[in-house]
Parts: C-alpha cells; sequence; structure tokens
C-alpha cells in the first residue's frame, strides 16, 4: 500500500516533468497513460482502506514529528479517487481538445501533472506545513493554466485569481505560523489532544485566519469574486479542472481542520459557513440566471454549488452529513467537468459563447447536448444522479437536527438551479437558424463529456461503497 | 438472481434498452427504429402477461438494490402496480403504431422515439415502485423525459408550453421530495404495504402526518392535475398528437393519480387517513376538480384543449374515488384509472386524426366531419358517450362504483357531482358529435393532407388504434363480470387494501 501512497504524489510529476521536456503542446500520450494508471491506484488505496482502515506512512522512515507522514482515510481516499476519475477523462479531452498549434495548449501539460501532483500531496498530507506547501502548488498551477490562453482576458482573469491564491493561502501560512508557536507542531495527529476549548487567543485568531484564507481560495460567497473571470475565460479543459477539481482541494482542507484540530473552537462558529453557503446559493444562481455567456453562466452555477459545500457545517454531528457533503463534491466535480466539457464542444462548434446562440444545437450536437442535461440533472439534484443523493442526505441530516432553514435552503437551490439549466437545454431546443452552420468537432469532445455527466448520473444508482468509504477510518 | 427477480427488470429494459438503441441509430434508419419499437412493446405485453399470470397464481416478483446505506431502490409486481402496467403497455403498443403513421416523413424522429421510450421505461419503474423512494426517482424522470416531447416542434409557443409544464412539475417534485424525506426521517423506510405504514406511528405524529400528507399530495396532484395545481395540462397540448394522447391522458396523468393512490391507500391506509381526517378535504378537492375542470372545457373552442379540460375534470374521479372511505369507491376509482385511460386516449387519436388528416383544430371546424370520417367519427362518438357515462360504456361501470361507493360511505353530495359532471360532459361533447354528425360539411377542409380511399377515410395505422380502443370501450361497458376485465382485477385490489371480501 506504500507503494500506491508514493506512486500517487510521484507519476504526476514524472509525466509533467517528462512533458515539461518534451516541449510545447507535447506529451499528452504518456500523461494519459500514467493517469490510467494513477487511478488504478486510486482504486486499489480507497478498496484497501475501506476494508482495512485508515494508514499512515512515515516518508523515508522518519515518522512525525521529525519527518513527514504521509496519511489515508476514508475522507482522502474518496478525494483521491474522484481527482484521478475526473483527470483522466479530462486529459483524454484536452488532447483533442488543443490542435498541435493552439498557443493555449503549449504549457498544458506540465502544469496539469503539478496541478494533479499537488492535489495528490494534498490529499495526503498529514501536517499542517505539508498542506500549505502542496496548497501553493495546487494555486500556483491553477493560475499559470488560466494565464496560458495568453488573451489580455486570461491574463487579466489569471492576475485576479493570482492575487486571490496568493492572499488565501498567505493567511492559511500565518495560521500554521501561529499553531506552531503556540504548540511547537504542525502535525494533526499531534495537534488534535493539544487544541481544546480553553485554548489561548491567538490560536482563535489562526484558526479565523485559516478558515478566511481557505474561504477565499473556495471562492465561497462573498469571497467569490475571482472565480466567475478565471473559470470563465480559460480554455474548456482548464475551467473543468479548475471547478471541478481545484476549488475543493481548499474546501477539504477546510473540512480536515474543521473536523480534527480546530474541532473544540469551531463549534461555536458552525452557522457561519452554512450562512454563506445559503447566500452563494442564492447569488451564484441569481447571476447564472442572469449570465448572458454560456460559460460565466456555469462558473456561477459552481459558485452556487459550493455553497451546498457549507451547509453541511452546522450538521455535522448527525451521521450522513459528512456522507452528503463528499457526494455533492463527487457529485459537482463529475457534472461540473462534464458541463464544461460539453460547453467546450459547443463553443467550438458555433463559435460563439452565448447562450443566445445555441439555437438549434439540439440537432447539430445531440450527444453534446446530452451531457449537458445529464451533467445538469446532477446540478438540479434530480433523481437518480448523484447530486439527489447528496441533496437526500444533506435534508435528512436537517430534518434530524431539526434545522429545517437547511433543508428548504438545499431545495429551493435545486429549484433555481433548474431555471439556469433549462434556460440552456430551452434555447438548445429551438429550430436552428438558417444557414447556421456548425464546425466539425471531434467525436473524442463528445463523448468524454458524455462520459463524464454520465458517470455523474449513475453514481446516483450506487452511493452504498462511496458511504462506507468514507464513513471508514475517519 | 432468481427469475422472479429478473422479470421486473426485464419490464425496465424492454422499453429502456430499444430507447437507448434508438438514439444510437441514425435519423434515416426509419425500418430499423421501427423495429425495435414494436419489439420492445411487444416484448412487454408478453412480460405483463407473464406477470399477470404469476401474481393471480400468487406469485411474487420483485428486487432491490442499496442506494445508500439503509435505502432501497426496490421494485415489486403487485396488483395495484399491474393494474396500471397493463393499462400503459397496451395503449403504449398502440401509441407506437399510431405514431410511427403519424410522424411519417417529419423530422427528429429518432429524438421523438427515443424519449418516448424512456417515458414509458419512467411509467413502468412507478408502477412497480415498492417505495417512494423509488417512486420519486422514475416521477421525475417522467417529468425530464416528457420535456423533448413537450417542445418537439422547436416552436416558442411549444417552449412556453414546455416552461409551463417544467415550473408545475419541477415545484411539485420539490414538494414530493420534501414529504418524502420527512416520512423517512420519521419512520426510517417508505416502502408500500397493504392497509398502510403509518398507524403504528405514536399519535404525537400526528400533525405533521398531516403536514406530510398536503406536500405529498401536493407533489403527485400537479401530475393529477388536481385543482389548482392543473394549470400545465392544457398548455401542454402544444406537444403532437401521441405525446398528449398517450402522456397527457395516460402516463402522466396517470401517474400522479397512482401515486394519489399508492399514498392514501399503502402509506397512509385507508382507515388511517379516514382517523386522521385527511379524505374528507381530499374528495372536496376532487369534486371541485371534477366541476370546475368540466366547466372551463365547456368554453374551450380548440378541440385538444377542449380534452384537455376534459381530462382535469375525469382524472380527479379517481382520486375522488380513492378519497371516498370504503372498498366500494376505491374499486370505482382504481376501474377508472383503467377506463378513463382507453376512452381518453380514443378521443386523442381521433383529434389527432382530424388534424393530420383534414387540418382542423377547432371544434367550430367539425360541421359535417361525420361523413367525411365516419370511422374516426364513430370511435371519437362511442368515447365521448363513454366520459358522460352513457350506459353499456366503460364509462358507466366507473360511475356506478363510484356513487355507490358514496353512498355508501354517507357523501351524497358526490353522487350529486358526479351528475353534475356527466351533465357537463353532455354540454361540451354533445355539440361535438350533433356538428360532426349533422351539419353539412364545408366546401373544403382547413387543411387536408390525406386524401380518402374507399372505406380508408385516413392511413390506416391512424384509423386501427382509436377503433380497438372504442371497442374496447364498448366491451368494458358490455361484459363489466368477465373474468380478466379491469373491474375484476379492481376488486382484487380494494379486498387486499382494505382486507376484506367484497360481494359483487
Amino acid at each position: 500500500m506504500t507503494a500506491v501512497l508514493i506512486g500517487l504524489i510521484v507519476l504526476p510529476l514524472a509525466w509533467a516533468t517528462l512533458a515539461f521536456l518534451l516541449g510545447p503542446g507535447r506529451g499528452a500520450v504518456p500523461a494519459i497513460v500514467a493517469l490510467a494508471v494513477q487511478l488504478g491506484l486510486a482504486a486499489t488505496l480507497a478498496h484497501g482502506v475501506s476494508v482495512d482502515g485508515a494508514l499512515v506512512h512515515p516518508v523515508g522512515g522518519w515518522g512525525a514529528p521529525l519527518g513527514i507522514e504521509l496519511a489515508a482515510d476514508g475522507l482522502s481516499a474518496a478525494m483521491l479517487l474522484l481527482n484521478q476519475a475526473i483527470a483522466l477523462p479530462l486529459a483524454i479531452y484536452a488532447r483533442a481538445y488543443f490542435a498541435a498549434d493552439d498557443p493555449a495548449g503549449r504549457h498544458f501539460w506540465p502544469l496539469a501533472g503539478f496541478l494533479v501532483a499537488g492535489l495528490n500531496a494534498l490529499f495526503l498530507a498529514a501536517d499542517l506545513f505539508n498542506l500549505y506547501v502542496t496548497l501553493e502548488l495546487v494555486g500556483l498551477a491553477a493560475v499559470g493554466l488560466v494565464a496560458a490562453g495568453g488573451g489580455t482576458q486570461q491574463v487579466a482573469a489569471a492576475l485576479r485569481y493570482l492575487f486571490a491564491t496568493l492572499l488565501g493561502s498567505g493567511a492559511y501560512l500565518l495560521a500554521v505560523a501561529l499553531v506552531y508557536g503556540a504548540y511547537g507542531t504542525v502535525s494533526i495527529a499531534t495537534l488534535l489532544p493539544l487544541v481544546t476549548a480553553e485554548a489561548p487567543r491567538l490560536i482563535l485568531i489562526a484558526g479565523a485566519l485559516a478558515g478566511i484564507g481557505l474561504a477565499l481560495k473556495t471562492a465561497l460567497f462573498p469571497f467569490h469574486f475571482w472565480l466567475p473571470p478565471a473559470h470563465g475565460s480559460a480554455p474548456a479543459p482548464v475551467s473543468a479542472l479548475l471547478s471541478a477539481l481545484v476549488v475543493k482541494a481548499s474546501f477539504y482542507l477546510i473540512l480536515r481542520l474543521w473536523l480534527g484540530p480546530f474541532a473544540p473552537l469551531a463549534a461555536a462558529a458552525d452557522w457561519l459557513p452554512a450562512t454563506l453557503g445559503a447566500a452563494a446559493i442564492f447569488w451564484g444562481s441569481w447571476q447564472a440566471i442572469r449570465a448572458v455567456k454560456l460559460k460565466r453562466l456555469i462558473a456561477y452555477s459552481t459558485v452556487a454549488q459550493l455553497g451546498y459545500l457549507f451547509l453541511i457545517f452546522p450538521l455535522l454531528a448527525q451521521t450522513g452529513a459528512l456522507q452528503a457533503g463528499v457526494m455533492q463534491v463527487f457529485a459537482h466535480g463529475l457534472a461540473k467537468a462534464g458541463m464544461f466539457a460539453a460547453a467546450g464542444v459547443i463553443i467550438k462548434a458555433t463559435g460563439q459563447d452565448t447562450v443566445a446562440g445555441l439555437a438549434g444545437v439540439v440537432e447539430r450536437l445531440p450527444v453534446t447536448l446530452f451531457a449537458f442535461g445529464l451533467a445538469g440533472m446532477t446540478l438540479m439534484g434530480l433523481p437518480p444522479s448523484s447530486g439527489f443523493l447528496a441533496k437526500w442526505l444533506l435534508i435528512e441530516a436537517a430534518l434530524a437536527q431539526g434545522a429545517w432553514i437547511i433543508a428548504i435552503v438545499a431545495l429551493a437551490g435545486g429549484l433555481l438551479a433548474a431555471i439556469y439549466i433549462f434556460r440552456v437545454l430551452r434555447q438548445a431546443f429551438l429550430l436552428a437558424p438558417e444557414g447556421g452552420d456548425v464546425a466539425p468537432v471531434p467525436r473524442t469532445l463528445e463523448w468524454t463529456a458524455f462520459a463524464l455527466s454520465a458517470t455523474s448520473v449513475l453514481l446516483g444508482l450506487r452511493g452504498v461503497e462511496l458511504m462506507r468509504l468514507v464513513g471508514s477510518g475517519g | 438472481m432468481t427469475t422472479n427477480e429478473w422479470l421486473p427488470l426485464a419490464v425496465l429494459a424492454s422499453s429502456l434498452m430499444p430507447g437507448l438503441m434508438i438514439f444510437a441509430l441514425p435519423e434515416s434508419r426509419v425500418g430499423l427504429r421501427t423495429l425495435l419499437n414494436l419489439a420492445g412493446a411487444l416484448a412487454k405485453l408478453a412480460l405483463v402477461v407473464i406477470l399477470i399470470a404469476g401474481v393471480a397464481a400468487g406469485e411474487r416478483y420483485g428486487v432491490r438494490f442499496a442506494v445508500l446505506p439503509g435505502v432501497d431502490l426496490a421494485f415489486k409486481v403487485d396488483a395495484l402496480g399491474l393494474l396500471f402496467m397493463t393499462l400503459s403497455t397496451i395503449l403504449w403498443l398502440l401509441t407506437t403504431l399510431y405514431a410511427i403513421g403519424y410522424l411519417e416523413g417529419a423530422p427528429h424522429r429518432r429524438r421523438f422515439f427515443g424519449f418516448f421510450s424512456l417515458c414509458v421505461t419512467a411509467t413502468m419503474g412507478i408502477s412497480m415502485a415498492a417505495n417512494l423512494f423509488t417512486f420519486f426517482i422514475f416521477y421525475e424522470l417522467l417529468t425530464l423525459s416528457t420535456f423533448p416531447l413537450v417542445v418537439h416542434r422547436g416552436t416558442g409557443k411549444a417552449m412556453r408550453g414546455g416552461t409551463i409544464y417544467l415550473a408545475y412539475t419541477l415545484a411539485g417534485g420539490t414538494a414530493l421530495l420534501t414529504g418524502i424525506v420527512w416520512l423517512n426521517h420519521l419512520l426510517g423506510h417508505t416502502e408500500f404495504a397493504d392497509a398502510g405504514i403509518l398507524a403504528g406511528l405514536g399519535s404525537e405524529h400526528a400533525g405533521s402526518l398531516k403536514i406530510i400528507f398536503v406536500l405529498l399530495i401536493a407533489g403527485v396532484g400537479v401530475k393529477a392535475a388536481l385543482f389548482p395545481l392543473h394549470g400545465w395540462l392544457p398548455q401542454a397540448m402544444v406537444a403532437p398528437a401521441p405525446v398528449s394522447a398517450l402522456l397527457h391522458a395516460v402516463a402522466v396523468v396517470k401517474a400522479g393519480a397512482f401515486g394519489i393512490v399508492r399514498i392514501v391507500d399503502e402509506i397512509y391506509g385507508p382507515e388511517f387517513a379516514q382517523s386522521l381526517g385527511l379524505l374528507q378535504p381530499l374528495a372536496v378537492l376532487a369534486a371541485i376538480t371534477i366541476v370546475w375542470g368540466s366547466c372551463r372545457a365547456l368554453f374551450q373552442d380548440d378541440l385538444k384543449k377542449r380534452l384537455a379540460f376534459s381530462t382535469v375534470s375525469q382524472v380527479s374521479y379517481i382520486t375522488l374515488g380513492v378519497a371516498i372511505f370504503g372498498p366500494l369507491g376505491t374499486i370505482g376509482g382504481l376501474v377508472h384509472l383503467v377506463h378513463q385511460g382507453i376512452m381518453k386516449i380514443t378521443l386523442f387519436f381521433c383529434a389527432g386524426n382530424y388534424a393530420e388528416t383534414l387540418g382542423i383544430h377547432k371544434v367550430s371546424e367539425m360541421n359535417g366531419v361525420g361523413r367525411r370520417m365516419p370511422l374516426t367519427t364513430l370511435a371519437f362518438s362511442i368515447g365521448a358517450l363513454g366520459m358522460m357515462g352513457v350506459p353499456l360504456t366503460a364509462g358507466a361501470i366507473s360511475k356506478i362504483w363510484l356513487s355507490d361507493g358514496a353512498r355508501a360511505a354517507g357523501m351524497e353530495w358526490a353522487v350529486w357531482v358526479l351528475w353534475t359532471s356527466s351533465l357537463l360532459n353532455a354540454a361540451y361533447f354533445l355539440p361535438i358529435l350533433w356538428r360532426a354528425w349533422t351539419r353539412p360539411a364545408p366546401l373544403a377542409w382547413p387543411e387536408e393532407h390525406i386524401p380518402a380511399r374507399s372505406w380508408r377515410e385516413t392511413a390506416l395505422l391512424l384509423l386501427l388504434p382509436p377503433l380497438f380502443t372504442a371497442a374496447a370501450t364498448v366491451a368494458a361497458g358490455l361484459f363489466p363480470d368477465a373474468a380478466a376485465t379491469p373491474l375484476a382485477w379492481a376488486r382484487l385490489i380494494a379486498e387486499s387494501e382494505y382486507q376484506m371480501r367484497i360481494a359483487p
């Protein structure tokens, strides 16, 4: 099992380096092959954790507090599985998306490799400082991917993104420094018994700093300002990676800290994230309903969908709340990757990025529109999709706690999502305008988008294994 | 897996698989598509025959899969589900034939038949759902798979109809989901069972259970077009005739009515629902819908809209029957589930024939159409007379049982509602028949697409399905006491819901 942990970090670093050495625009095939292996590794790990419980590996034989430890419990195994499961189809998609001489794709492969490596390492890191390092790696690779498009709009969006991500990780680093100053350790396991409800005020400040910094990186309302331009202007495969995976990394970290070392302090503030999450759902949905551009609409939908993740915080005492969160991470990750991929196909084919320009798409790109519709089903939380299971678990946990308001917000959010999703589908079902021909697109693009969306729906028919995995070794 | 576990899944697959294959076929493969459609419909019919024989012999069919810890995707085949399943299966076969004739040469047939098959799959899932969770999954799938059919023509008007349809059904679905999760929270499961599952819950939950009842009925009431949630149905008539016929006369509205039956009889149980005082308000609501739908139908000149308001009225007979406490009313409601289906589909088939053959869309254009299209008009007349409850038609049987049930339950007013409705039905159907049979035909029809050839007034595939269902309407009225009629089956179901023997 140790080899699995190491492999998940070293393999993406290897193909990123190889792609860098091969030169601009190259290195797709090794990346895809390696990602397939990584997916196998992640599945093995998930199975192992599910059967034997959490595992810890001291790198080089040096355990905490001196050395670096890698740890995998149910939560991290689930995140790793999702990470590879989304990155693999997106890599296949990106290979077909970026033409050989496309300037936007020149630096895609090395940056994507570092991104995946950073994410995998983040999910395995067992101490606060390593988490910082991996967080920074992910953030910088993501900014690079947005900027690699090269247009003025993209560079502007990337700069804004860079500012947000650096500010966020800076605040987090400060929090880590405060914690180290107070307790002399950054290992999560060692910190667990040390932090109590009577912790010094400095630790409260550290918790607040870490929370704000990570909320900024997760684009939780009202810190979402950087997300729509960055996700809306990047090339489709990049938007998909960012929306599906990168924002989830900082959410994962919030969850880790909230459930782990900061648990004694967090209980007092549990309605704050939920309130902001509810605001995100309403604000993001409202902006998506009004959006003129297709990718902007999808990006604002991400703002809204991230809101659901924060609704679970007051409910974490209930069984099923954590599962609801992880199910929502899966649902949104798969569906949003599929949706951005589908939008990329539509934009490539019709040459325009507006909702109004979609008329007749149902005749010309039926598979892609089907993919969009399936992803939409998940985002609306309609059965039988993973989004529906997430909603079901969330409402059930809310009822068990008597927190009616959370159930109502989740249900209302589903209806709002229906408005913006069907805004797109309605337009696509309109009769095609005369003479508006579409450019041919590679079939790989259409079918990878379809595969991602279909997975998000099919997961809704069988959530037991995932639930068991999340419940194990937490 | 045993055969008894496989069969319910095979029923689903027999329309799901053809649907998916049709999506994969190119638009031009007309022959293969037709073959897939018919093979699926016939296979399903064969499966249903096996299931009926099995259930009648006391065999149990069912299968379940865990979706979440403690929440199962569960199917079972019972007498009540089979009633709805058989109705949908037979009418699916007929509608497929009809649609092949109706859409000949039209664009986007692949999309049409693909989603059509998905709709039928959803209907089958609804009929076989063994708990509310599974019911909800297929109930929402039905909403989603009908949307592309409602907006099939791709015009602005179709989009408006589709949007209104979605607004109503998705909002209803949200209410339904709330009720289901709440129920699951109180009880730990939502399995359907004869005579209900809630009676054991303590009296301290009575308040919650009443609110849950309102949520659940509001959720399924949207599809059952229960007043004031019926606004989508007339708007959805922008869809092509086969869609209006099967989905908006049978599958969608019946899914709602069937949901009401399941919720009242197998979640709450009639006795417990009565003790909570829930049946009386439901009966009143159904009565209002019956009268209101008929009144609105009086003033519609558009033929399909008049039929749609008539559906609003007639589907609530089922709700009324369920809400009348006592087995007789339940029998009346259940038998009407089938009878209304065959009568209303006849009327919609005929309306489609008028539109497709002569371009007639309005009642005011129907003068003398009986001489140009005697067979279609004959079928239309039988359907209309059945709706009024004229003796020797299926409608009369429903009405007798409903009236008897109402009297037995001491609800004389419901008998008056039924009589009023019959009068109103006559008031909006008889003028049509009068026009069609006795008024002189105009010099030219609005748009004659299909010329008459000897006795064939229109395409054969358009003509045979309504004749068949019209014949079934008469047969059900003439021989209500035969062995395999809907009535006999409804009696069997009512006996198990009320757990008593019912004398014929």
